[in-house]
């Protein structure tokens, strides 16, 4: 079981590794002449006014949120999933029962207006 | 000939012991060896993917494509690397630098750990553990969050713009894939892709479960972040968006990611639903199974390049309606169908596949009706009668 890690234990550093050591090289071989202009924000020519981290409409958040509701759910029907063929059919509908209570969540997200692009 | 992937492995394993090497010390090495075998493989398979969707990129729009660099213009990409590799990398003054760096690591990173649970062939794997979908999609998650940092730390307005776009679209489409990624589970009772696999001996899942497989589909389509859903780096609305500030390699390592995903895509497609190895003849000649896989991983990475030449980009609305209208609806409902269908289904192959396929018609006139209801009600919003308040459809954004 956990000989079976053992691959992905070694794979995700040497992943890492490899766009790390071409970055590198490409920090070895390439010319190193910063100056204040060069490294001044790329937006449209005019200087820059304000830094980036600022306020933002919190459209983009509601959707995150959304989707949070939802892969949290999902990942409880896994188990569901994989015990499949165990299951009598009262167990599959009860699965089916919270699938529908998610899908509530989604028609009360979307009832609320939420789903909306405004 | 019957195992040559377990014959090689038993022959490295020989040779290292043969060293006076501990049996546990030798294993760990070849595993080692593989993982170092399979990210290089990734990478380096990159400079072909690359050459190969500008060759085909050139051929649909009726161009010849890079054709300079060696036979077919094949180095092309070569040349390019090492272009890049000689830029300076320029870090903008604002940005935070720790972040900024670990962006495009992270990106090509989640793009490669992929491949750790993709059955190449019977026995050409690098882990088959038991958990592998969910692993799949955690880390595919790594990707999204790499390019959201890598957007929210370059300190700049249309890279933010970027991340944003970036949480909204592949946060979103996350949803109706890993949903759909409950149906293979389901009726393979397993999420280990070589079980996947396997249960796909008598019938590939796609004969059994086209719509979902369309559905993972364009998600994933949209989880790679390129044409029509490439808002996040739309180049006409916000320059490229999040990598805008990136030069040099660490730009070019985005592309890697991006490339080798499309055709990782592809790899899982043909894993979950196109029946990953198996073919005629593969159990005498278990090599032929490495052909089939690319065969067929190949083929859906034809049609991820195809899709992206013939659609053009859809608006930030009009994609996250899409998702969360009628992408994720139609997914909670066939998860539902195929739940109650096959356990309603007789045996035997032929019975299964005749129940579930009504169940896929079931949902495609469900899905063409709700359709056809909401687009009776736009054109009934968009004229409305005169006097009437009804509210006209303005163009959002």
């Amino acid at each position: 079981m956990l000989q079976d890690w053992l691959f992905i234990g070694l794979l995700l550093p040497i992943a890492v590794l490899l766009p790390a050591v071409a970055i590198g090289l490409n920090w070895l071989l390439g010319p190193k002449k910063p100056n204040a202009l060069k490294r001044s924000t790329y937006e449209c020519g005019i200087e820059t006014v304000g830094e980036a981290w600022v306020q933002f409409r919190a459209q983009y958040y509601i959707f995150a949120l959304v989707f949070v509701i939802f892969d949290v759910e999902a990942v409880f029907l896994f188990p569901w999933a994989v015990a499949y063929d165990k299951l009598q059919l009262y167990m599959v509908l009860e699965g089916v029962l919270f699938i529908l209570i998610l899908a509530a969540g989604l028609v009360y997200a979307w009832r609320k207006g939420a789903l909306e692009w405004v | 000939m019957s195992d040559p992937f377990g014959q090689i492995s038993q022959f490295l394993l020989d040779l290292l012991t043969g060293w006076g090497l501990e049996a546990g010390l030798a294993a760990f090495l070849l595993k080692l060896l593989g993982a170092a075998a399979m990210g290089m493989l990734a990478l380096f398979s990159t400079f072909l993917f690359i050459w190969g969707e500008r060759k085909l990129l050139a051929r649909i729009q009726i161009r010849l494509g890079p054709n300079r660099a060696g036979p077919f213009g094949i180095f092309q990409t070569v040349a390019d690397f090492a272009k890049l590799v000689t830029k300076e990398l320029i870090v903008p003054s604002g940005a935070d630098h720790f972040v900024f760096l670990l962006a495009p690591i992270l990106v090509v990173m989640s793009a490669v750990a992929v491949w750790a649970v993709v059955p190449f062939a019977p026995r050409f794997i690098g882990t088959d553990i038991n958990v592998a979908v969910l692993y799949i999609v955690a880390v595919g998650s790594i990707g999204i969050l790499g390019i959201m940092l890598a957007g929210w730390s370059s300190n700049n307005k249309f890279a933010l713009l970027g991340a944003f776009r970036a949480a909204a679209q592949l946060v979103s489409y996350e949803v109706p894939m890993v949903l759909t990624l409950l149906i293979p589970t389901m009726l393979a009772g397993s999420m280990g892709t070589v079980s996947i696999v396997e249960a796909q001996r008598q019938m590939p899942f796609l004969i059994l479960a086209p719509i979902p497989a369309l559905l993972f589909f364009i998600s994933s389509l949209a989880e790679n972040g390129r044409a029509p859903f490439d808002l996040l780096e739309a180049e006409s609305e916000i320059a490229t968006g999040f990598n805008v500030e990136y030069g040099g390699l660490m730009f070019g390592m985005f592309f890697v990611a991006e490339f080798l995903h499309a055709f990782t895509i592809g790899a899982l497609t043909t894993t979950l639903f196109l029946g990953g190895w198996l073919g005629p003849g593969v159990d005498r000649y278990p090599i032929l199974g490495v052909v089939y896989f690319f065969g067929k991983s190949l083929l859906v990475w034809f049609t991820i390049i195809w899709v992206r030449m013939s659609l053009p980009r859809i608006r930030i609305d009009q994609m996250l309606a899409f998702n969360w209208k009628l992408l994720t609806p139609l997914a909670l409902a066939a998860v539902i169908v195929f739940a109650v269908a096959d356990k309603l289904a007789p045996g035997g192959v032929l019975g299964r596949t005749l129940v579930l396929l009504a169940g896929n018609a079931l949902l495609a006139v469900g899905t063409l009706a709700g359709l056809w209801v909401h687009a009776r009600a736009s054109r009934r919003a968009a004229t409305p009668p005169v006097g009437s308040t009804a509210p006209m459809r303005v163009n959002p954004s």
